[in-house]
């Protein structure tokens, strides 16, 4: 077990140097240096000078690499160009609130997905299925940011049941803090819940025509059983795989649902330091993100492992 | 990477005669909602090349004298807050999503085929090289990915599309490579080097139109997604730039006015939806067609 763990996070290590390397690109591309974006663009030219000499932009762009990743591997991400924030605590700070509206919104996803999936393919080529697909495919079809504003606009300005935007932590108050997720995660989690489905609905087909779901159905177990003891268990184990992209798809999707609902997470943060030329956080920004799902893919490869003796772990054989 | 774009069509016609051009489209056809989808497309197209001719007004004529108008038999639609036709500015909006959608995925794919090929034809360091590379490129959310590229470059729609593309060249790369890999281990591969055929010959010739189907569909599919991915920059103000109309960025101009004129939000999305549920639901259509496991 300490192997394969070993083994994994060993194989981590490249694709984070590309990872890196790729974000590093990136921002050199940015016309300008940081030290004008720091200074503004009438800065005098010896100001910058001293400056560009001071945070090492004189140097090869190696050695600035270099630098930089030799920082990330601290734990330090530089400063924010804005307001000289530290990059990491300032992101650090953020992570609680994307933190539970992706975890809201995986919940909605999964409560519509798992029943909506299941039955789609129990009943293949009737009229539920023909609907579920129907459903799940608008579902894929509807910008994110427009079904936040129309809810906002039935809920919020139409009704008043709920504020439009803003946040209250849950530790604070948690019956307001429950009120102002609840838009957001829904609008994250439909999304997330008809790409769910539709793996599901595939998995489930695929399983349904196994051996031993026939077994099981030829002797006598009722259908409720089959379809939940032996065919769900079975296929779900490839929608859990690929949780790594369903976290990239909440990511992504925080961007938008946190700017129009003005939630102070790392969307939200992302958004802002583009508009504000903040180059260093939102490279902060990028490459937490990009972290945070190879570890998601890590803890699922380990739990999988955990739950299933069937899968050998490479490099772990007694 | 001009030459495979020149290449596809060609290639994709004799893909597609070897299973027989008719019988796929009869199976196509058959699937009714798919049907539907494409014929929306094809309408949606046809909006976008005769807008001058089909909308009833400027969609950049500004009318200071009728802003934020409701509906009513002058501006079926209403007017913005500019005094624009709105009904005029969904017309010639839908052209900035579907050369998004379209040209994006275009670019996205003259980049990830001869990629995939050289990766998986020829193996080796740079075969190694490339995959750790689109490892890296696919660990990033989609979206943030977009986005910060799109940050870079600047705003613009040629500059997002660039961005889309980028971002979905290693999916297509990785498709192509997949495909090579199993394809190049054919008989029909060894029997066609026996006759002393060259690697261009092999590529061209059997790799590339045998392993077309699969990048059709994910290409369909794509097209879906970046019309969406362009709407989102453009309503982030990172997309196409007024005064050009564009879906994304009227939501975006709609949205502070809300409270007094929500079917200025209310149009522009239900296009975007509407164009990419139609791309969805026909390309939804050609994967059932190509998957053997859906038959």
């Amino acid at each position: 077990m300490t192997l394969f763990l070993a083994r994994r996070l060993l194989q981590m290590i490249p694709v984070l140097f590309f990872v890196s390397v790729i974000i590093f690109v990136l921002i050199n591309l940015v016309p300008g240096d940081a030290a004008r974006l720091f200074l503004g663009e009438e800065a005098p030219p010896d100001a910058l000078a001293v400056l560009r000499h001071e945070m090492g932009l004189d140097r090869p762009l190696y050695v600035q690499y270099l630098r930089w990743a030799g920082g990330l591997v601290r734990g330090d991400f530089g400063h924010s160009f804005k307001d000289n924030r530290q990059v990491l605590p300032t992101l650090l700070q953020k992570v609680p609130v994307t933190a539970e509206l992706a975890a809201w919104a995986l919940l909605i996803a999964w409560t519509i997905a798992i029943p909506a999936g299941v039955l789609a393919a129990w009943r293949r080529r009737t009229v539920v299925d023909y609907s579920a697909s129907a459903v799940a495919l608008t579902g894929l079809s509807i910008p994110n940011f427009w079904l936040g504003i129309m809810l906002i606009y039935l809920f919020a300005v139409n009704l008043r049941w709920l504020p439009a935007s803003g946040y209250v932590s849950p530790a604070q108050d948690l019956g307001r803090n429950l009120r102002t997720i609840v838009m957001p995660a829904f609008v994250l989690g439909v999304v997330l819940a008809a790409v769910v489905m539709r793996q599901l609905r595939s998995s489930m087909l695929e399983v349904l025509s196994a051996d031993y779901v026939r077994t099981a159905s030829a002797k006598g177990l009722g259908a409720r059983v089959v379809l939940i003891r032996h065919a769900l268990r079975n296929a779900v184990i490839p929608v859990i795989t690929v949780m790594g992209i369903q976290l990239g798809t909440l990511l992504g999707g925080a961007v938008i649902t946190e700017s129009i609902f003005a939630l102070p997470g790392l969307g939200r943060l992302a958004v802002e330091s583009i508009y504000g030329r903040d180059y260093q956080m939102l490279e902060g920004v990028v490459m937490f993100s990009a972290f945070s799902i190879l570890l998601i893919n890590l803890i699922v490869d380990v739990v999988y492992s955990l739950i299933d003796p069937r899968i050998k772990l490479a490099g772990a054989r007694s | 990477m001009t030459v495979a774009v020149e290449a596809i069509p060609s290639l994709g016609r004799r893909a597609v005669e070897r299973r027989g051009f008719k019988h796929l489209a009869r199976r196509f056809a058959r699937n009714r909602l798919a049907l539907v989808g494409f014929l929306l497309f094809l309408a949606i197209v046809l909006m976008a090349l005769l807008a001058p001719w089909v909308a009833p007004a400027s969609p950049i004529k500004t009318d200071f004298t009728a802003y934020l108008q409701p509906s009513g038999p002058r501006h079926l639609m209403g007017t913005d807050e500019l005094g624009r036709d709105v009904f005029s500015r969904i017309i010639f909006g839908s052209r900035a999503s579907l050369e998004a959608g379209v040209i994006s995925v275009g670019l996205a794919i003259a980049a990830g085929l001869p990629l995939g090929i050289v990766a998986g034809f020829y193996r080796g360091r740079l075969d190694d090289l490339l995959m750790r590379v689109t490892d890296a490129m696919l660990s990033f959310p989609q979206l943030i990915l977009a986005l910060a590229v799109a940050a870079v470059l600047g705003p613009g729609l040629a500059k997002a599309m660039i961005a889309i593309a980028v971002v979905l060249t290693p999916v297509f790369m990785r498709i192509m490579r997949a495909q090579v890999l199993t394809e190049r281990e054919r008989e029909y591969v060894d029997a066609a080097r026996a006759l002393g055929a060259a690697d261009r010959r092999i590529i061209w010739r059997h790799l590339l139109p045998n392993s077309l189907a699969p990048i059709v569909v994910q290409g369909s599919l794509n097209v879906a997604g970046a019309i969406i991915t362009e709407a989102t920059l453009s309503f982030l103000g990172l997309g196409t730039q007024p005064p050009t109309p564009s879906w994304g960025a009227m939501l975006n101009a709609a949205q502070q006015y809300l409270t007094q004129t929500p079917w200025l939000s209310f149009w522009p999305g239900l296009a975007i939806a509407t164009t990419v549920f139609a791309v969805n639901v026909a390309g939804d259509g050609l994967r059932e067609i190509w998957d053997p496991r859906t038959r």
